[in-house]
């Protein structure tokens, strides 16, 4: 039993990393979307079966609050604000997909030969979970890295949190989770605000407003 | 339990609390300015009280030697502030630069922000103090954008990104500081409070502490404003109000360095762990050689003096790193001194770029002579964070160098060299503005100078006189930094 619930939360945080590389490849605004929702299912079925390994009911609310939240709210949000500003709907992806998908793969390498051997005295749980983790965190920084499109970084940020969620509940009976994915949550409810309600478009190069239409001040 | 509901630092989060939920109502500007004012002033004495009641130890907050420190550091410009800011506004209001409304939220928000930091700082377990540090970081976002411009949006999502990738690395790394200690201490909230992770420090898997302070050294690095992830320093200070710049550079930075050096002291205390201090003697050093010849090229009077903040932030981290006595010694004093030196700075700099109508450097000449209260307020300032004698700085940045001659002369030289690159570029600056044919003024504004004058009078008598009293203190905190 004890093996199965190990495989079990292997499968679901692997997958995770699955749904990250989809992510990473994807250059349609629209798909990135879904799959970011269906990312947010994984993180959910991850931390509701950590949950119930651990015995542990208020992963449930953390569980709950990845499915409302991450993978209904946002994405119906974001399906909006890309339908209102009309954004391309496709985003160039910066150095190409084939080295971003190598550099993807090198990561993973990364966080495994960097956690395995740190956690070697840590349960088994939090052992695999964290270098899954990692490798979740690491993909998102190279997303929000190889992305100009706001939408597409926030979605790169939001898929990294994913990886801290999923890291704290995999730690065994660790205070806080709750709280922590509130106030996450609360992180990322301001970013799509911020987009939808100042309109930007590109990383820092164009806020795009309304009512202003000024030239820049200093050169930078 | 009663005794924990008197302890003085609750008032510390509670005062401002309340305050912020007070102005969030309150549509007269003029009166949430002094509800503004009166309330950082009553947490800053609550902040003094400290002083004399000591050691605090509640189950979320705690008080000891090293956070007391900077609590009362940042309840003083917190409050200093507060009475800059309300002159500051005031002349915002009369040029139409802020509405009613923005200012209703400015003001709410400056108390969330105090609010935030003293909950850091204070906070007694590694879980809240994140939360408390991620509050702090949104409401600056918010203060930063809150001209509505273009050029303050884009600063404030440029923050508000970089800000967020900090943030979120440096919880990856609080997570495995709690899997680390999960096996010595048991589930649960033990793993998280800062007195048991120290006492039992020694026994953590130092494989997975060393692997966490990376994390957490990047991501609350981000918030110090260290290079080479200082980006979004430079913007936001330049283009929110001048107040938040002030507590952005003398308040902010210094929590997030709070943050950094408990995890330090963390990993000292665990023999087996790689010792942090290399790491931010190298992050250290890179800011403030690259932050000296950034400040070349500035034409904006905010950026310059972001800038320098990054430079001093790097000599803060830089003498942490050195470690010893006499060097944290010197690292607390710089701090100290940079945070008050740096608000006044940002005071005079405020009304001044109110007064010309612009920030740009080449735009302002001759201030002595059109505002001498000011004109000579920013040389005076400005000669103190260079580093001239008799004023602090000189004196703690002199202990930087010399310890670090002590210990690793070889660190030294490079040190130096971004002192005197930083030091021609201020003072070549601050030549063009203060001196020469007076440019034209746009307006007036009813300057209050007591901020800045009493930032500059603290300045003044660290770098004479350093009552006893304060050394031993500074010396029983350099002690327990290891």
């Amino acid at each position: 039993m004890e093996h199965l619930n190990l495989d079990v939360a292997q499968l679901l945080a692997g997958s995770l990393v699955l749904v990250s590389f989809m992510l990473l490849y994807q250059d349609r605004l629209s798909g990135l979307i879904n799959i970011f929702a269906l990312h947010a299912v994984a993180l959910t079925l991850s931390v509701a079966w950590q949950a119930y390994v651990q015995h542990a009911p208020h992963l449930y609310v953390t569980a709950g609050i990845a499915l409302i939240f991450k993978a209904t709210i946002i994405p119906v949000a974001l399906r909006r604000i890309v339908k209102q500003l009309r954004i391309h709907r496709t985003v160039e992806i910066v150095g190409g997909i084939g080295p971003t998908m190598f550099l993807g793969m090198f990561l993973v390498a990364l966080s495994l030969v960097v956690m395995l051997p740190a956690t070697a005295s840590a349960d088994p749980f939090a052992r695999e979970d964290l270098a899954f983790a990692l490798a979740i965190v690491l993909l998102g920084l190279l997303m929000m890295v190889t992305r100009r499109n706001a939408v597409s970084q926030i979605i790169g940020f939001m898929s990294l949190e994913n990886g801290l969620i999923l890291a704290a509940a995999g730690a065994d009976g660790m205070p806080l989770v709750v709280e922590i994915s509130v106030a996450l949550s609360v992180l990322v409810a301001f970013i799509v605000i911020g987009i939808f309600l100042f309109r930007i478009r590109e990383r820092f190069d164009t806020v795009d407003l309304f009512e202003l239409d000024r030239v820049r001040g200093e050169k930078r | 339990m009663n005794s924990e509901m008197l302890m003085v630092s609750n008032a510390l989060v509670a005062i401002p609390a309340v305050a912020a939920a007070a102005l969030v109502v309150q549509t007269d500007y003029r009166r949430a300015a002094q509800i503004n004012l009166a309330a950082s002033g009553v947490t800053f004495l609550f902040a003094l009280a400290l002083l004399f009641k000591g050691h605090e130890d509640g189950s979320f907050l705690f008080v000891d030697d090293l956070n007391i420190v900077f609590v009362v550091l940042s309840t003083l410009v917190g409050f200093t502030t507060s009475i800059f800011s309300a002159s500051y506004i005031q002349h915002e209001i009369d040029t139409g630069r802020l509405s009613l409304g923005n200012l209703r939220f400015y003001h709410a928000t400056y108390q969330v922000l105090l609010c935030a930091m003293n909950l850091a700082l204070l906070a007694s377990n590694i879980g809240l103090m994140w939360v408390s540090l991620e509050v702090a970081t949104l409401t600056t976002v918010l203060m930063v954008g809150v001209y509505r411009t273009r050029e303050s949006l884009e600063a404030a999502w440029k923050y508000f990104i970089l800000g967020s990738v900090g943030i979120a690395l440096a919880l990856f790394g609080t997570i495995l500081v709690y899997i680390a200690a999960e096996p010595v201490l048991g589930e649960g909230y033990d793993s998280m409070v800062w007195s048991t992770l120290m006492a039992h420090a020694p026994d953590f898997s130092a494989r997975l502490l060393n692997v966490a302070f990376v994390f957490l050294m990047l991501g609350y690095g981000t918030k110090v404003g260290l290079a080479p992830m200082h980006a979004w320093l430079p913007d936001a200070h330049a283009e929110g109000p001048t107040p938040i710049s002030a507590v952005l550079s003398g308040l902010l930075l210094n929590v997030a360095l709070y943050a950094v050096l408990r995890f330090k002291m963390l990993l000292t205390a665990n023999a087996a762990a790689v010792t942090p201090g290399p790491m931010m003697i190298a992050l250290g050093l890179a800011s403030v050689i690259f932050a000296a010849f950034m400040l070349y090229k500035r034409d904006d009077i905010k950026r310059l003096f972001a800038y320098s903040s990054i430079e001093h932030m790097g000599i803060i981290a830089f003498a942490f790193g050195v470690g010893g006595p006499v060097a944290n010694f010197a690292g607390l004093l710089h701090m100290t001194m940079h945070s008050l030196t740096k608000s006044a700075i940002f005071f005079s700099v405020g009304h001044i770029a109110q007064v010309k109508g612009t920030q740009k450097i080449s735009e302002i000449r001759g201030l002595t002579q059109s505002h001498p209260a000011l004109g000579w307020g920013l040389v005076i300032s400005v000669m103190a964070i260079c580093g001239m004698p008799p004023l602090g700085v000189f004196m703690s940045e002199f202990l930087v160098v010399s310890s670090t001659f002590a210990r690793q002369p070889w660190l030294a030289v490079p040190l130096v060299f971004g002192l005197l690159v930083a030091f021609g570029a201020l003072l070549l600056r601050l030549i063009g503005l203060a001196f020469g044919e007076p440019t034209k003024s746009v307006g007036e504004v009813q300057a209050s100078t007591v901020p800045l004058v009493v930032h500059l009078a603290i300045v003044l008598l660290a770098g004479l006189y350093l009552p006893a009293y304060l050394v031993t203190w500074f010396q029983n905190v350099a002690r327990l930094l290891g």
